[in-house]
């Protein structure tokens, strides 16, 4: 099979991409795919400490970019999954050091050797972003119930359809039922009307997030998180499974029998 | 000013409320000046050939879907109603 390349943008910062390519990944190798993720983030390198491989790292995308190494050598397997490879962004150059058809070249030769590829795009709608879109066959945007948010993934969306790539699909971050409840958080019914692409998750705010983060241990190791078990369900929508989203009910907690249902999925 | 939680509207009704003339603009490249202008510049229009209700007329930019949707209501003054009037 030829793998499926799939990046992951969002165009305003701090919204959560990083965590949701190295959550995809684990929960994709979990799933007994062979995954690679690139940080598409050149200068600012961080999914290898997302993922807590970052005291393993030789070569980079650059070095691949530039014939220093050959792809194999760039890409740091994780001991924790058998399938789980890393290609690290360069800490110490510019955007411009990879250009849209390295990235094309890059994902072409990992076509026919993996399942999956996961790209980790940059904040900002300049190179970075072109970079990473280039070699897309699906494009994930990741967002937050807040308004500037919503407005920049509307921007990234436009962007993505006036390239002609896709499909675009939707990812909320951090959706947090209790403020829901009160009124004062967008619900991803809101999102999803707002923005007017087809919804593949909902992530709900999890202080386990940071913890995992603290520890380099993406979340979706830890089967009993309600966030990794979404990132889990993502991963089973991606290779076209139909799992239930979340639901509220009226306290403002997330349906227990959602969440049943999310255990047996999670099996 | 009321405080947090104390206004009449919800917080998330307002973000949504101005997220979508945010993202009308956004997408249309449209200030709600140029918006404002343009309306009158169709009324002007169409006054020269038909006479318009100036009260009834509606003119709104509505999302449908990713498409942005330029919408118009403008109700005719007919014959009938002219001479009586």
């Amino acid at each position: 099979m030829a793998a499926s390349v799939v990046t992951i943008t969002s165009g305003k910062g701090g919204v959560g991409k990083t965590t949701t390519t190295a959550n995809l990944a684990v929960a994709l190798a979990e799933e007994g795919f062979k995954v690679v993720c690139i940080d598409g983030d050149i200068g600012l390198r961080n999914l290898d400490v997302v993922l807590g491989l970052e005291n393993r790292i030789v070569y980079d995308l650059v070095d691949v970019v530039e014939n220093r190494c050959r792809l194999r050598q760039a890409m740091i397997r994780d001991k924790r999954l058998e399938e789980l490879y890393l290609i690290p962004a360069a800490q110490t150059r510019d955007k411009s050091s990879v250009s849209p058809s390295d990235m094309i070249r890059i994902c072409d030769e990992l076509r026919n050797e993996v399942d999956w590829i996961l790209i980790d795009s940059p904040a900002g709608i300049e190179r970075g972003f072109r970079n990473t879109i280039a070699p897309a066959d699906i494009i994930l945007v990741v967002t937050n119930p807040e308004v500037s948010a919503v407005r920049d993934a509307d921007r990234i969306i436009g962007l993505v359809e006036a390239e002609e790539k896709g499909p675009v699909k939707l990812i909320i971050n951090r959706v947090n039922p209790a403020l829901i409840k009160r009124g004062d958080m967008l619900t991803p019914d809101d999102v999803v009307e707002l923005l007017a692409i087809e919804l593949i998750g909902i992530i709900p705010d999890d202080e386990n997030v940071i913890i995992s983060t603290n520890r380099g241990q993406p979340v979706a190791f830890e089967a009993k998180s309600k966030a990794g078990q979404a990132f889990k369900n993502i991963a089973k929508r991606l290779k076209g499974e139909v799992v239930p989203f979340i639901q509220l009910d009226d306290k403002g907690d997330f349906l227990s029998k959602v969440a049943g249902l999310f255990k047996q999925g999670g099996d | 000013m009321a405080g947090w939680g104390r206004t009449n509207k919800q917080s998330a009704d307002e973000a949504k409320e101005r997220l979508k003339l945010v993202l009308i603009h956004d997408r249309t490249d449209l200030t709600q000046e140029e918006l404002a202008v343009m309306k009158n510049e169709l009324l002007a229009v169409i006054s020269q050939h038909v006479e318009i209700d100036p009260d009834g007329v509606r003119i709104t930019m509505k999302q449908e879907g990713r498409e942005q949707k330029l919408t118009a209501d403008i109700p005719l003054k007919t014959t009938r109603r002219r001479k009586l009037g």
